[in-house]
């Protein structure tokens, strides 16, 4: 099943290095992985998509909490909780692509945020499957390039991870 | 007052009551030892290899529970020290590494003598650090030592780049550290230990099994008062051994693959199993698929908890300090108004006596050719079961600990987890120094010996009058038997040629050599080592059979009942 693993660690040079080394030597799989600091700069915060069977996932959590740097661990997808990605995808939108490309764009909420003659920029925001969905939705062909963040999460409610 | 780093360095050791630094000098850690040859508060023992720095340090923790510190250089310093630290992560050693760097401004550059130390070393430490600023060089080496003692105990190294030992600043060492990080736990949950006396009381077919966890902990003798108050048989792990008395009636002795007969038949069938600062490694229980075959209540007290349901799945687990959760357990059962099930236990010794009637670890010895279990048996007598024994990887690894029966924590000193050979000298002159008046023997093979054998010049120096007890049978003997058994008799660069006379070797460093050839000889042999040479370091030779093979064995990926015995073959 699929996790969403939210980590408090300390800002420290090397954090990202334990824990991404700590993925590859106890082969966990990693789908995505996002870090940054938090208000505290002391403090960064990561999330981190895995799959695994409920053994894995528990194994990844205490490895995670044993790691020296690592301040706090919580297993999103454990209760209700938001999840978030960012996407850039650069179009071709020329002649009648233009118009459509802006159609699909509009349904999904995203935006244009960089404009030529032939083409687009557009920024679209949400979970991970909204996302493959619009890639879904436009033709192949047209797509230059794209790139995701990966998932960003937070619980819902009166769930907070903070120190 | 202002100090340089190297200053601090030196300063932090002393605080912490260092009493030998293990290591190697060079470009990098040059300040340090300025420092440290103007000081006389801790001594430094200058080795051959760094590899054996680490070995040596590693072992004087394993036999003393005191930190084992090592320093070496940059670069290849490190790099050669990797294989010990790896050792003692493997194993749980305590330790601190303190490694030199190259100065700041060239980390990065592709400096002479200059590697990623903090990557390189960073699977294989409980934590490291890369120290930028002198000031914080205090602090870090207060956490180093901290780290390396608390919780599941593990190396720690600290990288000091030669430009920040240079630098000054105040020196103050902290008294006490908070890390928001790192908190491990001591207690044991309450009421997961209640459960557990529960379910000891309700056994019909019990069993203890041990670990290492319970010699890095000091709870041997609350182990012993525990078994003893139940009545329920013990086993040792390999780390184990000496955990629980193996003379005591209560002891199956080693399990695993090669455990003895009852030890596994027990473990494999027992109905309530207590795991104790053990971990299910696959030497121990083999196939787990098999091992779940049989249903059984596992209750598992660790102060890891990723050790808990890692490859077996428990009913109780318990995370907590062993000596605390023990102290505790022992409390409530003593409290407890039940009592084991004396009728059950009587049937379940019946049943265990029949398998122990196996005698799984017999062998035979003829006039000609010297057994290798021989030669643990009668050092074991000559030493009257009192010596510390550290061991090298293979063959005589097993032998030493199937039939040297170490009744206490902290005589067997081996490489459990990582496996690795070289290490048998290095960890006899270790626990010499953290133990200055022990009777120590090293028993090895003509293989493993060779890969420190360098140590012989150290061992000199430092008047360190180990035995080595060199089961020579020409061959990588775990290796060979493995490719007899597994691979067709193919003996692929298993033969171990062109050995060194090692009598020559042992007196060209200075140290006494035999050499030993008939079983006759084996006994009066060992005590002339051990009381006319009893002060000097002598090299043992003892030219065995060739073809003996390991025994009981369970082989990888059976499972534990499913044991080769000595006498099916």
């Amino acid at each position: 099943m699929r996790h969403i693993i939210s980590i408090l660690i300390e800002n420290e040079a090397g954090a990202l290095s334990r824990v991404s080394g700590l993925f590859s030597a106890r082969a966990f799989n990693i789908e995505s992985l996002t870090v940054a600091p938090t208000e505290d700069a002391s403090l960064s915060r990561m999330t981190i998509v895995s799959t695994g069977s409920d053994d894995v996932i528990e194994q990844i959590t205490k490895q995670l909490n044993k790691l020296i740097d690592v301040v706090k661990v919580v297993d999103l997808s454990e209760a209700a909780h938001i999840e978030r990605e960012l996407m850039l995808v650069k179009v071709r939108a020329a002649g009648k692509d233009r118009e459509e490309m802006k159609r699909i764009a509009d349904i999904f909420r995203g935006r244009i945020i960089d404009v030529t003659d032939s083409t687009y920029v557009i920024e679209l925001t949400g979970n991970g499957s909204k996302l493959d969905a619009f890639l879904e939705a436009i033709d192949r062909s047209l797509i230059l390039e794209t790139v995701r963040t990966g998932v960003s999460g937070i619980g819902r409610g009166d769930r907070i991870l903070k120190v | 007052m202002q100090l340089t780093g190297a200053e601090i360095v030196i300063r932090c050791l002393q605080e912490e009551k260092v009493e030998y630094v293990f290591g190697y000098p060079g470009g990098s850690v040059l300040f340090i030892y300025d420092e440290l040859f103007k000081q006389d508060k801790f001594k430094h023992v200058l080795v051959r290899h760094e590899q054996a720095a680490v070995h040596a340090a590693d072992a004087y923790s394993r036999s003393s529970n005191k930190i084992g510190v090592c320093l070496v250089t940059s670069g290849p310093g490190v790099t050669n020290a990797v294989t010990g630290i790896a050792t003692a992560h493997m194993d749980s050693v305590p330790m601190v590494i303190i490694s030199g760097q190259v100065p700041t401004a060239y980390i990065g550059q592709d400096a002479f003598q200059e590697c990623d130390t903090v990557g390189i070393t960073r699977p294989c430490v409980k934590h490291n650090f890369l120290v930028k600023d002198v000031r914080d060089l205090a602090i870090t080496l207060k956490k180093a030592f901290y780290i390396a003692k608390t919780g599941r105990p593990g190396p720690v190294l600290v990288d000091i780049p030669k430009d920040v030992t240079n630098q000054k600043c105040e020196f103050e060492y902290p008294k006490t550290i908070a890390m928001r990080s790192y908190n491990p736990v001591v207690k044991g949950h309450g009421g997961q230990i209640k459960k557990a006396v529960q379910m000891l009381l309700d056994a019909k077919r019990p069993m203890i099994y041990a670990g290492g966890g319970v010699i890095l902990s000091d709870a041997a003798d609350r182990l012993v008062k525990l078994a003893r108050t139940l009545g329920y048989p013990v086993t040792n792990t390999l780390m184990g051994l000496g955990g629980y008395p193996a003379t005591d009636k209560q002891s199956l002795g080693m399990l695993g693959m090669h455990g003895t007969y009852e030890a596994n038949m027990a473990m494999q069938n027992c109905d309530v199993l207590i795991a104790v600062g053990a971990r299910f490694d696959d030497r121990v229980i083999g196939n787990p698929a098999h091992f779940a075959e049989v249903a059984r209540k596992i209750i598992h007290i660790d102060i890891d908890p990723s050790s808990i349901s890692k490859r077996v799945k428990v009913d109780v687990p318990i995370v907590g300090n062993l000596p605390d959760v023990l102290d505790e357990l022992q409390k409530l059962l003593e409290a407890s108004s039940g009592v084991p099930d004396a009728k059950a236990l009587s049937a379940w010794w019946k049943q265990i006596d029949e398998w122990r009637s196996k005698k799984s670890l017999k062998y035979k010895q003829g006039k000609e050719i010297i057994m290798p279990q021989y030669v643990v048996e009668k050092l074991y007598e000559v030493t009257g079961g009192e010596a510390f024994v550290t061991s090298d990887v293979g063959q005589h690894q097993m032998w030493a600990a199937q039939y040297y029966k170490f009744d206490k924590p902290r005589r067997w000193i081996n490489s459990g987890g990582l496996g690795t050979m070289g290490v048998g000298l290095p960890y006899a002159m270790g626990v010499r120094f953290a133990n200055p008046k022990a009777t120590v023997a090293c028993v090895t093979g003509e293989a493993s010996i060779q890969m420190n054998i360098q140590e012989l010049s150290t061992a000199k120096q430092f008047r360190l009058p180990i035995k080595i007890i060199n089961l020579n049978n020409r061959y990588l003997g775990m290796v060979r038997q493995w490719q007899q058994m597994f691979h067709g008799n193919r003996y692929a660069e298993s033969y171990v040629d062109a050995l060194p006379d090692f009598v020559k070797l042992a007196e060209s460093y200075g140290h006494v050599g035999m050499k030993i050839e008939r079983p006759a000889d084996v006994e009066p042999a060992l005590r002339e080592a051990f009381t006319k040479h009893k002060n000097d370091l002598v090299f043992m030779d003892f030219l065995t059979d060739q073809t003996a093979n390991v025994y009981p064995m369970v082989a990888a990926g059976k499972g534990l009942s499913e044991m080769i015995l000595a006498e099916e073959l």
